[in-house]
């Protein structure tokens, strides 16, 4: 491998490395590392690279999307909804819509009200999860239309798993935008520095609203993708992957004070907690013991992220 | 360059008035520069002279008066309102997006896009195009920076701003609004900063150099207008005053405030 210098961006790798290195010796006896289980890895964690992607559009900004879990609820449930009366188009393209719009009323109450998306975002996340488990009754909703489950879920296309396809087509969608794109480049200098973005004549409340419904809408997806592997909706799917979410991202080497972002960085900080969750799985924890693990992971990359990052 | 040019007025300030909360900050202050004029703005601290860039900048809205550019009455009610008239501000601090490299600055918010039409249409980024044009850019104006994908923040204070003079210049500006642009320069920078400005001037661009150095100010300018306390009490030929006089404008010493007709 070449040489790489140790930053907030190429944190990731040396983790990732490390870990695997770690798990080699410490997991060799259990079933880590077949196939299946990678494998399985892999399709765990797709909903979850969707949501991150989101966040890490909202991140660009200087903005921090709390409600992503809440609207991956929302549009899961929604979708399922339509799909018993009006077929897989009005289903997808409705909750696309809606996750976009949710987002973009995140966005626009923050730059309306000022107030910071922290609070705006948590709200949207309380009404939205009562508003779920209103709308649902707490039951969840089946989803039996074939071609949706095939799209979202447990289909192929040409051998390969259809969730596996709109990771590799997200990412790549996401890393094109933030890379090759004017707009990309305008998300970063309005994370970096509202005020030379402004001098500089960029709308920069506009570019921010754009950015929240970036974050819905992918979040939207991610609700997609859940139900279709889960053949079902549930008000509570995506409330737990907050914490994973923004540790992913900070291990990622986005800050979450807004810039540059790493969408690579982001899907290996995702795939880095879900090897991590998998292995402490393996290795007999407790669901209660997984989630310390991670709170203790979320808090030690941001501050290895600040650290390196000076 | 022909006496015809120069005589053709870029910018022009009439009666611009300015309040905040009641308390009159700019109380009609007119001026007007010429085509590849080097302009100075001078005054004490607190007047008026940050108010008046803000107004040309459409930062802020003046209660009254008007600014002109290119002849043309405008409503400067934002940043790129008054880029588009061909007016850029050069500032100490906001200037640059600091994590963004060179050759994104230089081209924030005017990228060239991808030839292809479709590409085009999504906003797709030319970045051989920019890097291209960035090296003449730089070529046209004499000067070198190391590493145009380096981010800003690596660069010393002088090399920003000739980022930031380099970004206008592309941006096709008439006329060019320099905020203390010498206060953080060392000697070497400085030197630099100064010949920029005479072939800027050079080349039909106007400049406005706002400093409290009048002993720089008196080198490189070809005008001075004094501020004091929201009025232009002064506009005159460098060459006709001495820096004693031009201390007293700058102090009220000698107060010529303009009659309200
Ligand atoms: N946004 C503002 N609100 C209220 N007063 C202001 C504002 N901006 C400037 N002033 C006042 O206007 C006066 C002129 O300020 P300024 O234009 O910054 O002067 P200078 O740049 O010449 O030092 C000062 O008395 C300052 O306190
Ligand atoms: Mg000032």
């Amino acid at each position: 491998m070449m040489h790489v210098k140790l930053t907030a961006h190429t944190l990731v790798y040396y983790a990732f490395a490390i870990t695997m290195l770690i798990f080699t010796v410490l997991l060799s006896h259990t079933a880590f590392f077949t196939t299946a289980n990678l494998l399985n890895i892999l399709m765990q964690t797709s909903p979850i690279v969707v949501m991150a992607i989101g966040l890490s559009f909202a991140l660009s900004v200087g903005h921090i999307d709390l409600s992503i879990g809440a609207i991956v609820a929302i549009c899961g449930l929604v979708a399922a909804m339509l799909l018993q009366s009006y077929g897989i188009t009005i289903a997808v393209v409705v909750s696309l819509l809606l996750g976009g719009l949710i987002g973009a009323l995140n966005g626009y109450l923050c730059e309306r009200l000022g107030i910071p998306s922290l609070i705006v975002t948590l709200g949207m996340l309380g009404f939205l999860t009562g508003f779920s488990r209103q709308l649902s009754g707490l039951q969840s909703i089946p989803i039996i239309d074939p071609q949706f489950i095939s799209l979202f879920g447990q289909g192929t296309v040409i051998g390969i798993p259809s969730q596996i396809l709109w990771l590799a087509g997200l990412v790549f969608l996401a890393h094109t935008i933030l890379n090759k794109l004017r707009f990309g480049r305008h998300l970063f200098a309005v994370g970096a520095s509202k005020p030379a973005a402004h001098s500089m004549g960029l709308v920069v409340s506009r570019i921010r609203v754009c950015a929240m419904a970036l974050s819905g809408g992918f979040a939207a997806l991610a609700g997609l993708l859940y139900a279709g592997r889960m053949q079902s909706a549930r008000y509570a799917i995506g409330e737990s992957d907050l914490m994973a979410l923004i540790a992913a991202v900070a291990l990622g080497g986005c800050s979450l004070l807004g810039g540059r972002v790493n969408i690579i960085g982001v899907l290996l900080g995702v795939w880095l907690i879900g090897c991590i969750n998998n292995g402490l799985i393996l290795s007999g924890f407790s669901s209660n013991e997984q989630m310390m693990v991670k709170g203790i992971i979320l808090i030690a990359a941001v501050i290895v992220t600040s650290k390196v990052n000076k | 360059m022909k006496r015809s040019a120069l005589d053709q007025i870029v910018l022009k300030v009439s009666g611009l008035q300015k309040n905040f909360d009641g308390v009159d900050v700019l109380n009609g202050v007119s001026f007007s520069i010429n085509r590849g004029e080097v302009v100075a703005l001078l005054g004490d601290n607190g007047a008026g002279k940050s108010t008046l860039v803000n107004c040309l900048a459409g930062r802020i809205q003046p209660n009254k008066g008007t600014i002109e550019i290119n002849e043309q009455a405008l409503l400067l009610n934002s940043p790129s309102a008054s880029q588009q008239a061909g007016l850029a501000i050069v500032h100490q601090e906001l200037a640059l997006v600091n994590e963004l490299s060179v050759i994104e600055n230089l081209f924030l918010n005017r990228e060239i896009l991808h030839a292809n039409k479709i590409l085009r249409f999504f906003g797709w980024l030319d970045k051989n195009a920019m890097a291209k044009k960035a090296q003449k850019l730089l070529q046209r104006l004499g000067t070198y920076l190391p590493d145009l994908n380096a981010p800003v923040a690596t660069l010393s204070g002088g090399q920003k701003q000739v980022v930031a003079i380099i970004r206008a210049v592309h941006a096709g500006a008439d006329i060019i609004v320099m905020d203390e642009p010498t206060s953080a320069l060392g000697a070497e920078q400085y030197g630099f900063l100064m010949s920029l400005i005479r072939l800027l001037s050079s080349q039909g661009i106007a400049i406005m150099l706002i400093s409290h150095n009048l002993h720089q100010v008196s080198t490189l300018c070809d005008r001075a207008v004094v501020l004091f306390q929201g009025y232009s009490v002064a506009d005159v030929a460098l060459k006709e005053v001495s820096q004693t006089q031009l201390l007293a404008y700058m102090n009220g010493t000698v107060l010529e405030v303009p009659q309200a007709s």
